[in-house]
């Protein structure tokens, strides 16, 4: 059974519909990506998983529960947590606080929170800078905590957003290192992608919408070949260069 | 950095109390003096301020209501000793639990609005219960109540030959209150009242029902900042609504923590240490020059805190340590 | 029938007055964002003024609202220079906490200087001065008030949407940095808008005295109904201010006619907070 099971989800805004009848599946121990050019409706696609909206039409099964509906801080209770594209440091707490507010979802005793703190700490790079007041982070090093915060908080399911967006090629490679990694470790991941190189390696299925609605989902060797992609999204270069680079280097 | 042990501070506040509980020892000190009175004072409103700085100081929602919770439990007290004839510790209990169910009713709806509207709508709370308290006579209406003699001792909590108890009173409400701040501070209560005022979606992204959390920490402010108002009406014989429920009350508990250092656990203790000093011994001493000059004063020490420093006298200690930090680092050759 | 009209028009006069005295208030606050505590005490300040003007050199608050309203502008301005350009920023404590200071060092100075007692100035041109319209009676001094708020809150209204001066006042409210980079000197604006809203709560204190008694705390009562008068308005809204200013002075008249003269300002209050509840950006707020 998949872990995520999304259904004809419609979200309107007014008469503005940002998404319309988007149905796709996460299945456990993937990592999928969701992708498509701007206002392509990712991100509310996302705030609708989250809890933040409500969506107008559809529904939402996660792990056997249906979450369409509920607050933000039960769906993150059931196990799904995510983290922000605009990051969102809680400015004037330190990076392990920062963490361990995270920690103390599954562990309201604070000498093994702490534990799961600095475990999340270590798994994400961010040891050298524990107790920094995570307002003063460099943008990278925020990014990584967005995901240390949402990984203490014990996922079945992260939510990336964007986590890569921004970044320079160093910090993009720490941190699809860092998103393997966890794979590794159990967790399935659904990702938000604006950067192709970083999801295309990684990605075990991508989900592609354009104005709202889904228009491919396989495998990303299949969806850059798919012609509705490629107009939509990707433009005929990065097609190009993709074919050209598979060309040059047979397997 | 999560405080999980003994640290240096607890000591610190450790040795704070026990030199405090001593202070009766030293002769003339406490007596029926002046400075006693300055002396529980202080206590009692780095208690005030410390209840305050719950909500609105670790949770970040600035409260001009507090005096309406203060007023309750100072009511509570009063009206079991005046009203009903009994100790005041059942109006203790009874005051403070109406406090926080005040609290916890008021805040529910009030928690939606934001910035500026919160806060007069905190205004307008404060004005509705001073002019219902004050045409309520159950209550003892605009006169309010006055305590009948009783004899001394802890049983009623009045004493009338010396200040030593109310010392002892003001010391017990000081310690449980600072004891429970500093709870709530290093578990996870504390950690959750600061990631909402630091940004609530964000918490809501990790679990944390920012409402629950909002109302948990005005319950126990309020429940607090009530027992605070039980003391003080012990403490001056009598009750009536604009001696504890006004804007100017309300203000009070806003001005020591804010003077002292908000979202602070010593702000409130440092806030009252130097205003309420200065308050008493102006009001003392400057009769000479007519009435209202402590608060002439009062008014001019708030505009030039806001202008020099407004994260209050922590900030001050806390751009010192910075610089000393910084020498140290300098000679290390870093 | 003749009572309940005469309720009515009460009400409508005295919400005129709150409006006179908000307005300054719903400048500041809608260009700059700040709650500016003193305002009731700068009212108090001017109503001083006149009260001396009219009992030392017997000029008429008919009058001398003038020279009130140009000594606020002055006391705003320097306000604003020493104090709150000092501590204005991110955070809106800091001036709150600032203009509270000042409303009790004012206050409280005035209480020292001029005794608590109530004062007022006798044999106004305005004062007592009534005339019959239909069955009810039309206070003078009332009438020039709502006359005189209907002007203000015009000229306000035109400043700001119609000159060069008020699209650069509304361009700074909007985002200050954005106005600074386009060339307008925003602390100047501020400047401007801290004295002429100290102007406007000058004229109103100025022009009150012809009936209205002065005392150190007149301001508290007023400054509070006016915070809620711009709050009940909308952020920055001058037609908004000036209905919640009807609708406040109609409840206060209704409660206090219809169910008890104590209620009155409970009844104020609790309208504030269920309108609130319901708008919470206020009636005319976005």
């Amino acid at each position: 059974m998949a872990l995520l099971d999304v259904s004809h989800l419609t979200m309107k805004f007014g008469s503005l519909a940002a998404n319309r009848d988007v149905s796709f599946a996460v299945e456990p121990g993937t990592i999928v990506g969701l992708i498509g050019p701007n206002g392509a409706g990712k991100t509310t696609v996302f705030n609708c998983l989250a809890g933040l909206y409500k969506p107008t039409e559809g529904r939402i099964v996660f792990d056997g529960r249906d979450i369409t509906r509920l607050p933000a801080y039960r769906i993150s209770r059931l196990g799904l947590a995510r983290t922000f594209q605009v990051v969102r440091p809680l400015k004037e707490m330190t990076v392990l606080e920062n963490i361990l507010v995270g920690a103390y979802l599954r562990q309201a005793d604070s000498r093994r929170a702490m534990q799961i703190a600095q475990h999340c700490l270590r798994t994400c790079f961010l040891e050298e800078d524990r107790d920094r007041p995570a307002g003063g982070l460099t943008i990278g090093n925020k990014k990584r905590l967005e995901v240390a915060r949402a990984l203490a908080t014990g996922p079945k399911l992260l939510l990336l957003d964007e986590a890569v967006a921004g970044l320079t090629s160093t910090e993009v490679r720490q941190m699809v290192e860092l998103i393997q990694g966890l794979r590794r470790e159990g967790i399935t991941i659904l990702m938000v992608e604006h950067i192709m190189e970083a999801i295309m390696p990684i990605a075990d299925k991508v989900v592609v919408l354009d104005g709202g609605i889904k228009i491919a989902e396989d495998r990303p060797a299949v969806v850059v070949e798919n012609e509705e992609v490629i107009r939509a999204y990707l433009g005929e270069k990065f097609s190009r260069r993709l074919k050209a680079m598979k060309e040059a280097k047979p397997s | 950095m999560p405080k999980l042990h003994l640290q240096s501070r607890d000591i610190l506040w450790g040795a704070l109390v026990c030199a405090l509980a001593l202070l009766p020892l030293i002769p003339g000190l406490i007596g029926n003096s002046f400075r006693a009175h300055v002396i529980i004072l202080v206590l009692l409103y780095a208690s005030m301020a410390q209840s305050w700085n719950i909500v609105s100081g670790y949770a970040g929602q600035t409260s001009f209501g507090h005096s309406v919770f203060f007023g309750i439990g100072a009511y509570g007290a009063g009206m079991a000793v005046v009203t009903y004839g009994l100790t005041p510790w059942p109006g203790f209990l009874a005051g403070s639990v109406m406090a926080a169910l005040v609290a916890v009713l008021i805040s529910w709806p009030c928690f939606r609005l934001s910035g500026h509207y919160f806060a007069i709508a905190t205004f307008a709370i404060v004005e509705i219960f001073n002019r219902l308290f004050m045409v309520w006579d159950w209550v003892g209406g605009a006169l309010g109540l006055d305590y009948p003699i009783l004899p001394d001792g802890w049983v009623n909590f009045v004493w009338s030959e010396t200040k030593v108890g109310f010392f002892y009173g003001a010391l017990a409400l000081f310690v449980l209150i600072f004891g429970i701040v500093r709870y709530i501070e290093t578990h996870r209560l504390g950690y959750y009242l600061r990631a909402v005022r630091e940004g609530q979606e964000t918490a809501e992204s990790l679990g944390v029902n920012s409402t629950a959390v909002k109302l948990a920490a005005m319950a126990f402010s309020a429940f607090l900042a009530a027992l605070c108002g039980g003391f003080f009406v012990q403490y001056n014989y009598r009750v009536d609504p604009p001696m504890v429920m006004s804007l100017d009350v309300s203000m009070r508990f806003v001005l020591i923590t804010i003077l002292g250092g908000v979202g602070n656990f010593w702000g409130p203790l440092l806030g009252a240490m130097i205003l309420i000093p200065l308050q008493e011994y102006s009001r003392a001493y400057l009769t000479i020059l007519g009435s209202g000059v402590d608060l002439v004063i009062f008014g001019l020490i708030i505009m030039l805190m806001m202008i020099k420093q407004p994260k209050g006298i922590m900030g001050f200690i806390e751009a010192w340590q910075a610089r000393s930090r910084e020498r140290a680092a300098a000679k290390e050759g870093v | 029938m003749d009572t309940f009209a005469q309720v009515v028009l009460d009400g409508l006069l005295t919400g005129m007055l709150y409006a006179l005295v908000a307005a300054g208030l719903s400048l500041i606050w809608g260009v700059m964002d700040i709650i500016h505590f003193a305002h009731g005490e700068f009212l108090m300040v001017a109503m001083y003024l006149s009260f001396w003007l009219g009992f030392l050199a017997g000029v008429d608050p008919i009058v001398s609202w003038i020279a009130s309203g140009v000594f606020l502008f002055l006391l705003g301005a320097l306000a604003y220079r020493l104090v709150i350009s000092r501590c204005i920023g991110k955070s809106a404590m800091p001036p709150l906490l600032a203009t509270f200071g000042l409303s009790l060092f004012l206050k409280n100075l005035c209480m020292n200087r001029f005794s608590p007692n109530f004062r007022i100035l006798q044999d106004t041109l305005l004062q007592g001065k009534t005339f019959m319209i239909g069955g009810v009676v039309v206070g003078l001094p009332q009438l020039a008030t709502g006359i005189f708020s209907l002007v203000m809150l015009g000229a306000l209204f035109y400043l700001i949407k119609k000159t060069r001066l008020g699209w650069a006042i509304q361009a700074t409210a909007m985002d200050r940095e954005a106005a600074e980079l386009m060339g307008i000197h925003t602390d100047r604006i501020y400047l401007l808008v801290f004295g002429l809203g100290g102007a406007c709560v000058g004229i109103a204190g100025g022009l009150m005295t012809s009936y209205l008694a002065v005392h150190p705390e007149v301001g508290s009562l007023f400054g509070l109904i006016a915070f809620l008068i711009v709050a009940l308005g909308g952020f920055g809204s001058i037609h908004g201010a000036l209905a919640a200013a009807l609708i406040i002075g109609l409840v206060e008249a209704l409660a206090g006619f219809y169910i008890a003269p104590v209620f009155k300002y409970v009844a104020v209050f609790a309208i504030y907070l269920v309108v609130v509840m319901v708008r919470p950006r206020g009636l005319f707020g976005w």
